[in-house]
């Protein structure tokens, strides 16, 4: 049977919750169409025609049958969405304090950094038994970031962040897919995901070819590169508003608006700064568009939310 | 009660039918008859069945084998994109409506033609209009965004012939959009006397409700493809993320028409399913009205659940838990219709010959395709299906097992009345069960191969798939036969075949019991008036024992 | 079909001219349906773009000339007017009054073009018009996206190029309906082109007023 598996295999904590659904909607599809070919099949055996000019009854319909199978499935429909919408629900939530990874897809490949500051192309190492939350941003255009084992897969978009989270629960290696038609070499934009023992992950973070600053330090160095810390600064003293304790909170803007600090907020502020202007600031700072890779802007914005950590 | 009031009549005075009434391919280039209309959509959907089928056959051809060694990845693009396109726009959307809807639609409301039938022919001429325009995209070098042409894929980076292609597919809408407006229109008032709506056959109500989809989802693809070519052309910046424009929105626009197109694909084929199995049961349908209501709850309930093509497009969580409700809502009309389907054969007198072979087969796969669906609209569960080969088989069952065997059960059933011959019943058999075989394997492989990560649109995939895939590749060629095999003996048939009957099935119905086969130019020597309910087969009204299978009280559905 | 009171321009699929003009009606109705949807769906992209970028929609609603806006939106409420008065004449069958109010139509729906094109061409100067020569330097306006303006632009001239195609297609049913009254195959005992002509005609008007406001009016305010 391993030589002809009808699902891959059950790696993440999610998984299994997947294929339960799975199961389920099969044995609900088993069931109807053992009842819809069962009922078509013994009636039209059964009420074959028998004789050229034969007249059968004439049935006008059942207001009870009606009844019947039109609740019946309404119920079993909502039953099933129920249950989807809980698994769907908890594969969007990602818990608190996850592992945080960048992930960078362009055409044709997906460029992830570790908070460490650890590369990778095309692979993915995660420890197992620990959540972990890839924040992914496309250069060019969509992409889909899919892990079959895992049941988990999201849009890559370009301007914007999507995330998506899973927990790894079982030792190995495993695909990764494009899941979304980018282009020429789509079917080659694959990789390795490699779920490893929490020991040899960190190992795996230290040795190697490896950044010798994590994120947050790459993006506090570019931080101060940029010029942004001139205006930025650690109190409020400054042009700029500061950026300590802001991310995720709500900020008030000169339009009168009010928006969450999200990472798409950090994101466009540094892009398209005079989109969104905090209350009471002047519409000053230099525009970034073109200017930041989505690696270095993956940086930039650990290190922001770093900013917002307790320490 | 009373037959219909005027007798048949089989042909004018003069002996002619609408096929030899007048003569020379103008006469049929320049016609204004709906019949005749019907005859050329059928040609034309013909051939671009058979091109879609071509580029289908390609794409199998490159699966069987994991490595990409028989197309450069771009080319296999190109031919995946242009088999979906072919077929969605130029096969799948049209298909009844512009066959069997133009032909039947006057004759089974007892009217000449159509409300507008220089309207109608100009729809043709559209619908050939944007074949041709896309066929020359197709030819130049083809289109590799993908049937969807997402953005910015399509309109940034693609090196193909997307402008061209979409306006193909801009023109070929507004001939949906005008059969739409010409169909309601003679619903609502080509009516013959007597002829009220809980009378009409259950073919025109979905054909009714079809054309509502037609006219209110239409338009939004048109401008959606509009903007997506100016965006191309111009760099107008409207779904250019660079340029502040959002992807997703294009998404939007997309789904809201694309979601309820496939509705138009297959309600149609709903009302063909309708008739052929109260003949062939020579049974009134069990539960006429739940049957005609639920064609217009899927029409609306259609428009409201395109967001289920996006759970993992960036949309709100909340969003998709809206959309997949309604999605499962919109299941349970198509659930009806099957039971009731199959109650109609309960205690009818069945006869199994090949239009009713595909009703089964439809049945049963549009079952199968319907159900898996509801996989998909399981928000937990299409995180992992979404773009995989879930979803292609999915659609396939729902598009080739379910609208296609119904247009070929209808195609079957009206042939004598189109053609005034008749097929060979053992090589329509033989069709039957290569189809249904040939699909089955095709495409049952496919829901394994999503649910281990297949993703869509992938030119090479990993070694252990291969036995899959070749078994689909197989199915595939057994598929291809059965289509070919049909096409050769329903031409010769129409070429040399013998002559039918006038009504070969002994069905009700205005079509076949006031009109000839095939109809006199003018459908009805005098229009007929109509005084009894739809499929009114069986005993005399009062004589007949009505009964339902539960002891519950009679339904009159008059 | 021997039917011996074939009324003027009754078409022979048709049992009755009743049936005929109810039919008539009933399409061009449909046809508005989906008139109402293809323009709704460039609505809803002005929507959801003008709440995601407030500020630089209302600079670039700004460079609109709401004076020639106004002018365009009074020529088109006046065309209407003619039009239902060509309409209510021809219930009375004066063929050359039918004409002149159709003429003062056509001359209201020029006027409407030719003002839409000084408007275009002033765009066009300020290279406001989107593709590779848009530009976007106001002074006073360096706190918006160049990209969220040209989005509004984009917008402007698909919605408001639109309607004018539409107005053009109206302008060239009109001229078609005069040469019809002229051979005499409309009169007043069958006038159904002009009345549903006069539908779309207002309906094409309705379209600019909800346009105007849109994007002359509302937007210039955050």
């Amino acid at each position: 049977m391993s030589d002809f598996p009808l699902f891959p295999e059950q790696a993440s904590t999610i998984a299994w919750q997947v294929d339960a659904l799975y199961g389920l909607l099969l044995a609900l599809t088993l069931f109807f169409i053992v009842l819809v070919f069962g009922l078509v099949i013994v009636f039209s055996l059964k009420y074959r025609r028998k004789s050229e000019d034969e007249q059968p009854e004439q049935i006008h319909g059942s207001i009870p049958l009606e009844l019947a199978w039109t609740i019946i499935p309404l119920f079993m429909a909502i039953g099933v969405f129920t249950v989807g919408a809980d698994v769907f629900f908890r594969i969007e939530r990602a818990p608190a304090d996850p592992l945080e990874v960048y992930v960078v897809g362009k055409q044709w490949m997906w460029k992830a950094q570790h908070e460490s500051g650890k590369r990778e192309i095309n692979t993915l190492h995660v420890p197992v038994g620990q959540p972990v939350r890839l924040t992914l941003t496309s250069e060019d255009v969509l992409h889909d970031f899919f892990i079959p084992a895992f049941r988990v897969k999201k849009d890559v978009i370009p301007g914007r962040y999507t995330t998506m989270w899973f927990e790894a629960s079982k030792v190995g290696e495993y695909h990764l897919f494009c899941a979304e038609y980018c282009g020429t070499q789509h079917s080659y934009m694959v990789g390795k995901v490699y779920a490893m023992e929490p020991g040899d992950y960190h190992d795996w973070l230290l040795g190697g070819p490896m950044a010798s600053e994590s994120m947050e330090e790459s993006g506090a160095r570019q931080f101060a590169q940029l010029g942004c810390e001139s205006c930025h600064m650690d109190n409020s003293s400054g042009r700029g508003p500061t950026l300590v304790g802001i991310y995720d909170q709500t900020r008030k803007l000169s339009t009168g608006r009010e928006v969450v600090a999200d990472i798409d907020y950090i994101r466009e502020s540094i892009l398209h700064p005079r989109a969104k202007i905090v209350d009471g600031y002047d519409a000053i700072m230099p525009v970034f568009d073109g200017q930041i890779n989505e690696q270095s802007l993956n940086q930039i914005v650990a290190y922001i939310k770093s900013l917002s950590e307790s320490e | 009660m009373s037959a219909v009031a005027n007798a048949v009549e089989n042909g004018h005075s003069n002996g002619k039918t609408y096929l030899n009434e007048t003569y020379g391919i103008k006469s049929w280039l320049f016609t204004l008859d709906h019949k005749r209309i019907g005859i050329l959509y059928l040609i034309t959907l013909a051939a671009f069945f058979a091109a879609g089928g071509v580029f289908a056959s390609l794409v199998r051809i490159e699966l069987a084998t994991p490595q990409g060694d028989v197309f450069e990845a771009e080319t296999y693009n190109k031919l995946f994109t242009m088999h979906g396109v072919v077929m969605i726009f130029f096969f799948l959307i049209p298909s009844i409506p512009a066959v069997l809807g133009n032909f039947l639609l006057p004759l089974q409301l007892g009217a000449r033609d159509v409300a507008f039938p220089k309207l109608n022919l100009i729809s043709y001429y559209l619908y050939t209009a944007g074949g041709v325009v896309a066929l020359t995209a197709i030819i130049a070098g083809g289109v590799d965004t993908g049937w969807t042409f997402y953005t910015p894929y399509s309109t940034t980076y693609s090196n193909s012939f997307v402008a061209l292609a979409l306006i193909g597919v801009f023109i070929n809408g507004f001939s949906s959009i005008l059969t739409g407006v010409n169909f309601i229109v003679t619903i609502h008032k080509m009516r013959a006397p007597g002829l009220t709506w809980f009378r009409l056959p259950l073919f025109i109500w979905a054909q009714y409700a079809t054309s509502l989809i037609q006219v209110l989802g239409t338009p939004v693809i048109a401008i959606t493809i509009l903007l997506v070519v100016f965006e191309r052309l111009f760099q107008i910046g409207i779904f250019n993320p660079t340029l502040g424009g959002d992807p997703v929105l294009m998404q939007h626009l997309f789904w809201f028409y694309s979601h309820p197109a496939v509705y138009i694909m297959i309600l149609p084929g709903f009302g063909v399913i309708s008739e052929v199995i109260a003949c062939f049961s020579r049974r009134r349908i069990f539960g006429y009205s739940f049957v005609a209501f639920s064609s217009l709850a899927i029409a609306i309930l259609g428009f409201l659940v395109w967001g289920h093509h996006m759970f993992v497009a960036g949309q709100s969580t909340y969003a998709g838990m809206v959309f997949s409700f309604l999605t499962f809502l919109v299941a349970v009309p198509s659930a009806i219709k099957i039971f009731n389907w199959a109650f109609t054969l309960y205690k009818g007198s069945v006869l199994l010959d090949s239009p009713m072979l595909y009703v089964l087969g439809f049945i049963g796969l549009f079952t199968i395709g319907g159900l898996t669906g509801l996989f998909l609209a399981t928000l937990g569960l299409d995180v992992h299906m979404h773009d995989t080969y879930f979803v292609v088989a999915h659609f396939h069952y729902v598009m080739v097992g379910g609208m296609v065997m119904a247009f070929l059960a209808g195609v079957h059933f009206w042939w004598p009345k189109m053609t005034g011959k008749m097929y060979s019943e053992t090589a329509a058999r033989v069709g039957v069960f290569l189809i249904f075989s040939g699909f089955n394997l095709t495409f049952l492989p496919q829901f394994v191969l999503g649910y281990m990560g297949m993703p869509r649109r992938y030119h090479t995939y990993p070694e252990e798939w291969q036995a899959l895939n070749v078994m689909s590749t197989a199915g595939a060629s057994v598929l291809g036969i059965g289509f070919t095999l049909t096409i050769i003996y329903l031409l010769w048939s129409a070429i040399g075949g013998k002559r039918a009957e006038a009504n070969p099935f002994q069905a009700k119905g205005l079509e076949w019991e006031n009109a000839g086969s095939p109809p006199i130019a003018h459908n009805f020597v005098d229009i007929p008036i109509v005084v009894e309910e739809a499929y009114a087969y069986g005993k005399k009204h009062d004589e007949a024992q009505i009964e339902s299978p539960e002891p519950a009280k009679e339904e009159e559905v008059v | 079909m021997s039917d011996a009171a074939h009324s003027l321009g009754r078409a022979h699929h048709f049992e009755t001219a009743e049936q005929q003009y109810e039919s008539a009606t009933l399409g061009m109705w449909a046809f508005i349906v989906q008139e109402i949807l293809f323009f709704g769906g460039l609505f809803g992209a002005y929507v959801v773009y003008r709440n995601l970028y407030i500020d630089a929609f209302s600079a670039a609603s700004h460079q609109l000339d709401i004076s020639l806006g106004a002018f365009n939106t009074g020529i088109l409420i006046g065309s209407s007017l003619t039009m239902a008065l060509a309409v209510r004449c021809a219930q009375k069958g004066e063929k050359n009054t039918i004409i002149g109010w159709l003429v003062a139509t056509i001359i209201l729906g020029f006027g409407f073009l030719g003002v839409k094109y000084v408007e275009y061409s002033h765009k066009w100067h300020d290279n406001l018009v989107p593709g590779s020569s848009f530009v976007w330097e106001k002074p006073g306006y360096l706190d918006v996206a160049g990209g969220q303006v040209k989005i509004f632009f984009s917008l402007y001239f698909v919605m408001t190029g639109m309607h004018a195609l539409h107005m053009v297609i109206g302008v060239g049913i009109m001229l078609w309906l005069i040469a019809k009254i002229r051979r005499n195959e409309i009169n007043e005992h069958y006038f159904t082109p002009i009345e549903i002509s006069g539908l779309y005609w207002h309906f094409v008007d309705i379209v600019w007023i909800f346009l105007f406001p849109l994007l002359y009016l509302i937007g210039r305010h955050t």
